[in-house]
């Protein structure tokens, strides 16, 4: 048996789930002040009458680490940053103790300019007459030379609790990302590592032992124990939740849609051949734009609640709720009171609800049924809008090379997935509005801690090999080893097949099955005078975001 | 925060799978430092600068510009409507005012290719600024465009192209043809009779560097774009002025490039050559993209940059004030220089013989222009090259008056295609293009 468990703003969901299917769900309500207690209580609900020793694993999707950010309330650390040539470091400040000290790196990996050394002890006494325990390091280009950073931690790692490096976030290339994302690290590492251990504790405390995993922004997981070094990556982890729960819904080969339609948003993302796509860069939270990956997401203000209006003739929907549908009691028309005035709420009294669209119908002069109509195409036709708006813009991200611009590969979404409170009512309108077959996540009240529950590990290694220089390095993983000249692509291909599989069992359970991709393979002939001085190698290699194995539901 | 004082659309396309032979210049590796640098530096990121993917040119693009011999897809590979689709996407989105300027990094170049196209010269087989701009004119409201070229080498084809027409303000700024290829690009070369003038050529010495380059941007090009008055600057990037390019021998830096982007303004900007492609593209595209959007490039610098090592002589500084001074003096004098050469013509002609380098191929080709009063005059060319091809092509400028619209048809029907493997016209009026030959009549 497993356990997954969505901690949503509001509400939250938690569910068994045997080889068989669910075994049994449970929603409490969030205390935003004590998460800790929300998720022991939770836990507690949902294993009574149950052998802790069945319990296989157990998956988290917090929001702990983001309302820490959205809110401000994170720790104090301190960066050093080393830039060189280029813009200048000190656009990107990202806090008070931040400091930009000399020291480059070029394209290639070599040192143009070596550390300051006075400037670093200088820094430490800064930041110990502060107070400060954690801090960051990142150097423009430590993606191909991370030496600075790790002279800078090997010069520091007494002064301070933790450092966090920016060569080891990410493998990809952006500073300024590279800086943000390092320094959400630092400066979320005591809340989150606090709080898991706290977690841990009390349910070793109680004999449950089974091994804990964390939900990322990308629809996977990673252990504890992982994430303890990258607690940035458990940022925003709730939308990758519901996607994840939709996976079972899709079919293989299949392009698809999936919206969340709450109360006051609708959340989409797509899924192509059961794995979600994910966002070319990464997440952006509290003006940060990070390394993070997450899902490619967008939102819309518009759900069951919003409130209806009628500005200059026109109806509007959104962007705020109010309150309840006025069937529930609420005093705003919404799209679930035209839906209820359509007759496709069963059991339900719409006398509130063709009250409130009356004044409506009174003002654009038309039967309420027709008003009722109206406000349904038009919200069904603002969400389609904005999900199409998404698949252009990842359709037409800009991409490099001949055989990408000609051959490249266009979404065309076949189906369309709906989940949340309202979804029942959208899907025969949607279906109607899109003319692309929509079909209601069975479950869908879970679907977010059944996603949590099953998602698999993930993690991507970045290699880079010069040889000329004569070097192959995956910074992110520690490793660099000499090579020869005759050292191609598919060698690289290989060692960072080797590396990600050692990567996914350290970051995961072990037990896992799991399927490589490569997401990147360029290999440049370089060329000084007239003759081949070497080649220059890229390459990234990923673990395929989807579902664990052996679990119906 | 990080913002763009002007919206800044920016096309990035390396073509990191084509080049014209493994080691050569225009290679698969050369925008790669470039992407690094540029990535690394998160300026895709910054707010109010934005990454299009380019768009794919069509043949009928590529036909508002070109004579392609014996068709455009056998000049012209897959990279290269793209290269081109890349200046036309940036062209499009700043006369839609989506962005306020834009940048082209684009591969392979294009301004070495002339309005008849054999094959490949100076690694150029099409022209993308004028692709692009053709396009432009005959879609947004766009008439008087000028084209400050800044390639070390001398902008012939985009020169040839723009020779007759006096809507198109062409400067180029290079080294000295004398010691450099193409060998062209003096101050004597002012364009054709109907157009006198608004070809204008500024040859630098070699060793020239920020100090010259900045000084023919103030006190040439910006009094002569100031009175010119164009509706779009577009400016034809090239880096290989830099002080470390292997290919040439000027003294020009980073900086130097970022500021004379600041000073020009162009609208447009749209790479051409630059082959020190680690120790100069990286910093000097960087340079322009900031320089452009109107963000701080102080810090833009080559790891090995000394101002001290790159300064040019004194003899190179009264060099370039004297060609300043001619240049000047024959674009104050263009109007009756053209009264005069005009003057009782009914037509001009040229002969020229033009050599492919990068294909090996040599033209032959003879050219006639009606002297016109009203228009940029009907144009008629007949080439041939050592391949074995004859063309006979009519051009019939876009603003072109009725009689020289006439003459254009005539002389397209009467030419024999007998004597020619392809007989074209070019209709700009009204945007059409017609071919005929042996085997097949007006397509
Ligand atoms: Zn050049
Ligand atoms: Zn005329």
């Amino acid at each position: 048996m497993i356990i997954g468990l969505d901690i949503g703003g509001t509400h939250t969901d938690v569910v068994l789930l045997g080889q068989d299917g669910i075994i049994k769900n449970v929603k409490v309500k969030t205390d935003q002040e004590d998460l800790f207690s929300s998720v022991l209580n939770a836990l507690d609900k949902i294993t009574e009458s149950v052998s802790y020793s069945d319990i296989k694993r157990i998956v988290f999707s917090t929001t702990l680490t983001t309302n820490a950010i959205a809110q401000n309330k994170v720790s104090p650390i301190g960066m050093i940053v080393l830039g060189g040539p280029g813009l200048d470091p000190n656009y990107f400040k990202t806090n008070r103790h931040y400091f930009v000290i000399s020291g480059s790196i070029d394209h290639r990996g070599r040192e143009i300019e070596s550390i300051d050394n006075d400037k670093i002890l200088k820094t430490k006494t800064a930041l110990e007459l502060e107070k400060i325990k954690h801090i960051g390091v990142v150097s423009k280009f430590s993606v191909r030379n991370p030496s600075h950073e790790i002279k800078i931690r090997d010069k520091l790692k007494d002064s301070f609790d933790k450092i966090f490096l920016g060569h080891e976030v990410s493998g990809n290339l952006n500073f300024p990302r590279r800086i943000a994302t390092t320094y959400l690290n630092a400066s979320i590492y005591p809340l989150h590592k606090h709080f898991f251990e706290a977690v841990k504790g009390s349910l070793e405390k109680k004999g449950l032992k089974a091994p804990i995993h964390i939900l990322k922004a990308d629809g996977g997981t990673m252990n504890f124990e992982s994430s303890i070094d990258f607690p940035a990556q458990t940022i925003l982890s709730g939308p990758a939740a519901s996607v994840m729960g939709a996976i079972p819904y899709a079919g293989d080969n299949e392009e698809v849609l999936v919206l969340d339609i709450g109360g006051t948003t609708t959340d989409m993302a797509i899924l192509i051949n059961n794995a979600p796509v994910l966002a070319p860069m990464g997440i952006e939270i509290g003006g940060y734009k990070t390394l993070i990956r997450a899902l490619a997401t967008q939102s819309i203000p518009l759900g069951g609640d919003s409130i209806v209006n009628v500005i200059n003739g026109k109806i509007t929907i959104g962007p705020d709720r109010m309150d309840s549908a006025m069937i529930y009691g609420g005093k705003y028309p919404t799209p679930t009171d035209a839906f209820s005035i359509m007759q496709k709420i069963n059991n339900i009294d719409n006398q509130q609800a063709i009250l409130g669209l009356a004044p409506i119908a009174l003002e654009l002069g038309l039967p309420i049924q027709d008003i009722a109509l109206k406000i349904i195409e038009q919200a069904c036709n603002e969400i389609l809008a904005k999900a199409f708006e998404m698949i252009d813009k990842i359709n037409s991200k800009p991409v490099y090379t001949v055989h990408e611009l000609k051959e490249g590969h266009q979404i065309k979404i076949q189906k369309i997935l709906v989940l949340g409170g309202p979804a029942p009512y959208f899907k025969e309108y949607l279906e109607k509005f899109s003319k692309i077959p929509v079909m209601v996540v069975p479950k869908w009240q879970v679907a977010n801690a059944i996603g949590a529950a099953l998602a698999k590990t993930t993690c991507e290694v970045t290699l880079f090999a010069d040889t000329e220089i004569g070097k192959v390095t995956a910074v992110e993983e520690n490793f660099s080893q000499n090579i020869r000249r005759d050292f191609n692509k598919s060698d690289a291909i290989d060692i960072a097949t080797k590396l990600l599989k050692e990567k996914v069992v350290r970051q995961g359970d072990g037990s896992e099955d799991f399927e490589t991709e490569i997401l990147e393979e360029l290999q440049f002939n370089m060329v000084r005078g007239f003759y081949s001085s070497g080649k220059n190698i890229r390459v990234k290699v990923q673990v395929k975001p989807g579902l664990i194995k052996g679990y119906k539901i | 925060m990080l913002h763009a004082k002007n919206k800044t659309g920016l096309v990035f396309f390396p073509a990191f799978d084509w080049a014209i032979s493994p080691t050569h210049p225009e290679r698969e590796e050369r925008l790669l430092y470039t992407q690094d640098q540029v990535f690394e530096e998160g300026i895709l990121d910054i707010d109010g600068i934005v990454e299009y993917k380019p768009d794919i040119v069509t043949i009928k693009d590529v036909q508002r510009v070109h004579f392609c011999v014996p068709d455009v897809n056998s000049v012209m590979t897959e990279s290269h409507f793209i290269s081109a689709g890349g200046a036309k996407k940036i062209g499009e989105v700043v006369c839609r005012k989506e962005v306020d300027r834009g940048f082209a990094l684009v591969r392979p170049p294009g301004h070495h290719a002339m309005r008849v196209v054999h094959g490949a010269r100076g690694f150029c087989n099409v022209n993308i600024e004028a692709i692009m701009i053709e396009y432009l004119r005959t879609v947004y409201p766009v008439e008087k465009i000028a084209i400050v070229d800044t390639d070390c080498h001398h902008g012939d084809g985009t020169q040839d192209i723009y020779w007759h027409d006096p809507n198109t303000l062409f400067i180029s700024i290079h080294q000295d043809g004398r010691t450099l290829y193409p060998g062209s690009g003096f101050i004597n070369e002012m364009g054709g009779p109907n157009a006198l003038g608004t070809t204008i050529n500024i040859p630098l010495p070699p060793g020239t560097s920020e100090e010259g380059f900045l000084y023919a941007i103030k006190n040439i090009v910006l009094p002569i774009l100031d009175e010119f008055k164009p509706d779009l600057i577009v400016n034809s990037a090239g880096q290989d002025n830099h002080y470390s390019d292997p290919i040439t021998n000027m003294s020009f830096s980073a900086q130097g490039y970022a500021d004379l982007t600041s000073l020009l303004k162009a609208d447009i900007a749209v790479l051409e050559g630059g082959y020190s492609i680690e120790g100069a593209l990286p910093y000097v595209n960087v340079g322009i993209i900031l320089a452009m959007a109107g963000i701080d490039y102080s810090r833009v610098k080559e790891p090995d940059y000394n101002m001290d090592s790159i300064r040019q002589s004194y003899e190179i500084t009264r060099n370039i004030q004297k060609t300043g001074d001619a240049v000047i003096e024959n674009w104050q004098q263009r109007e009756s220089m053209k009264r005069q050469i005009k003057m009782g013509k009914q037509y001009d002609v040229r002969t020229r013989h033009v050599f492919y380098d990068t294909d090996g191929i040599f033209e032959n080709q003879y050219e006639r222009i009606r002297i016109c009063q009203e228009c940029a005059g009907v144009l008629q060319i007949d080439s041939s090259s050592d391949r074995g091809r004859r063309i006979f092509a009519v051009h019939i400028p876009i603003k072109a008056c009725h009689v020289c619209k006439e003459m254009g048809y005539q002389w397209f029907d009467s030419a024999k295609v007998s004597a020619f493997d392809k007989i074209f016209l070019q209709d700009r009026v009204k945007d059409e293009f017609f071919e005929k030959s042996r085997n097949s009549q007006v397509g």
